[in-house]
């Protein structure tokens, strides 16, 4: 359902705010999302000043260094720093990327970090995707084919035909263009979203799986595929420079060109 | 640990407005401004079948300041729906989606909607 305001439990409240150290010689100021959900508050906004001088270059470092210096309740996820994980999703400076991939230096004025949007928050910066898992494990994301005649052998797969899977294949699953999505927004318990729908998208273009006709059967829903309204908005923010919006476009063509 | 009543991360409130998004919205207002003045134009139509005395009212209100803006923002909604829905049946065929061309054809719908309704309305005003 569209609802344009947050609920009155989510509704984010100004929070404390703290200085940069006397020795910092350059500073900027990143105002964080945090969420407590033992305190039974509402969510406030903190605001800490990085000195850059003893900073990383990443939004990622600043948020690491508030957490090791500042303030060590400071929850978020993290794990490779270098765009390969995708657990660092999060929304900077109103677009979502990930934090380990975006430079400070590319945010004039206050850099503003709050967690993936529309989602349920568990804490700070770490929303629930129990939702787009459930939604990803029904796509079916494996390769579904009788076996081989030759069963101790490969599936073989041409040049041109594994080229397909280049994009597709890249996703990791960050959910930073499902998240940007207004439609899914709005109807993400029955649209599947981008990311979803890519991968649905990376099975039905492999040339070795045998279920495509399947998989666009059950793609062909008001809901789970046709929310999508081609507003872009996913491949604008996709930190990995793949296209999901051309992914379902491709999903609605080979719909309607069947038979 | 209990999942409910955990807050709703922001959205509207704070992702930026991008031309992606922008003409997406601004493709369903146009949408439903032309259909209000598809009632509008019924109203015409009625008025005039009525006689004299009900057209000249709807005459009267249509040359009025705020008739004319109305009918203005008709003509750019039918304008600018026409020409990003020729978008989109691009987009139906599979091309058009990188974003670069994305950018491209998203500043040319804006343009020609604009361009056009500058036309109409001086074709309209002047002859030509």
């Amino acid at each position: 359902m569209v609802e344009f305001a947050l609920p009155k439990n989510s509704r984010v409240t100004p929070g404390k705010k703290h200085p940069a150290p006397e020795t910092a010689t350059s500073t900027k100021t990143f105002e964080v999302y945090r969420y407590d959900p033992n305190s039974g508050e509402n969510p406030r906004l903190d605001s800490y000043e990085v000195d850059l001088g003893s900073c990383g270059p990443m939004v990622l470092d600043a948020l690491l260094k508030i957490k090791n210096e500042v303030d060590s309740t400071l929850t978020l996820r993290r794990s490779c720093r270098e765009g390969i994980c995708g657990s660092c999703a999060m929304n900077i400076d109103g677009t979502n990327t990930l934090a380990c991939l975006k430079p400070i230096g590319e945010v004039s004025g206050k850099v503003r970090v709050y967690p993936l949007p529309h989602m349920p928050v568990v804490k700070d910066l770490v929303p629930d995707l129990s939702q787009v898992y459930r939604q990803y494990a029904s796509i079916e994301p494996w390769m579904k084919a009788a076996p081989p005649a030759e069963a101790d052998r490969e599936r073989r797969q041409s040049p041109e035909d594994r080229a397909k899977l280049d994009g597709p294949s890249d996703c990791i699953l960050c959910a930073c263009c499902s998240t940007a999505c207004p439609s899914y927004w709005w109807n993400g318990d029955r649209y599947l979203g981008p990311a979803v729908l890519l991968q649905a998208y990376r099975w039905i273009a492999d040339s070795r799986d045998e279920a495509s006709d399947e998989r666009l059967s059950d793609l062909d829903d008001t809901f789970k595929l046709y929310r999508c309204h081609t507003i872009m908005n996913c491949t604008k923010t996709c930190p990995k420079g793949l296209n999901p919006a051309q992914a379902i476009g491709e999903i609605k063509k080979l719909i309607a060109s069947r038979e | 640990m209990s999942a409910v009543n955990r807050p709703l991360s922001p959205h509207l409130q704070v992702y930026r407005w991008q031309l992606t998004s922008v003409l997406s919205i601004l493709h369903r207002l146009t949408g439903v401004f032309l259909s209000l003045g598809a009632v509008a134009l019924v109203w015409w139509l009625f008025a005039a079948a009525s006689g004299d005395a009900a057209f000249a009212v709807v005459q009267c209100a249509i040359a009025s300041w705020a008739g004319r803006l109305f009918l203005i923002g008709w003509s750019f909604a039918l304008f600018y729906h026409l020409a990003n829905g020729i978008r989109h049946l691009v987009w139906d065929a599979g091309v058009g989606f990188d974003l670069k061309t994305t950018y491209a054809t998203g500043w040319t719908v804006v343009v020609a909607a604009a361009a056009l309704t500058a036309f109409a309305w001086v074709w309209a005003i002047h002859g030509l």
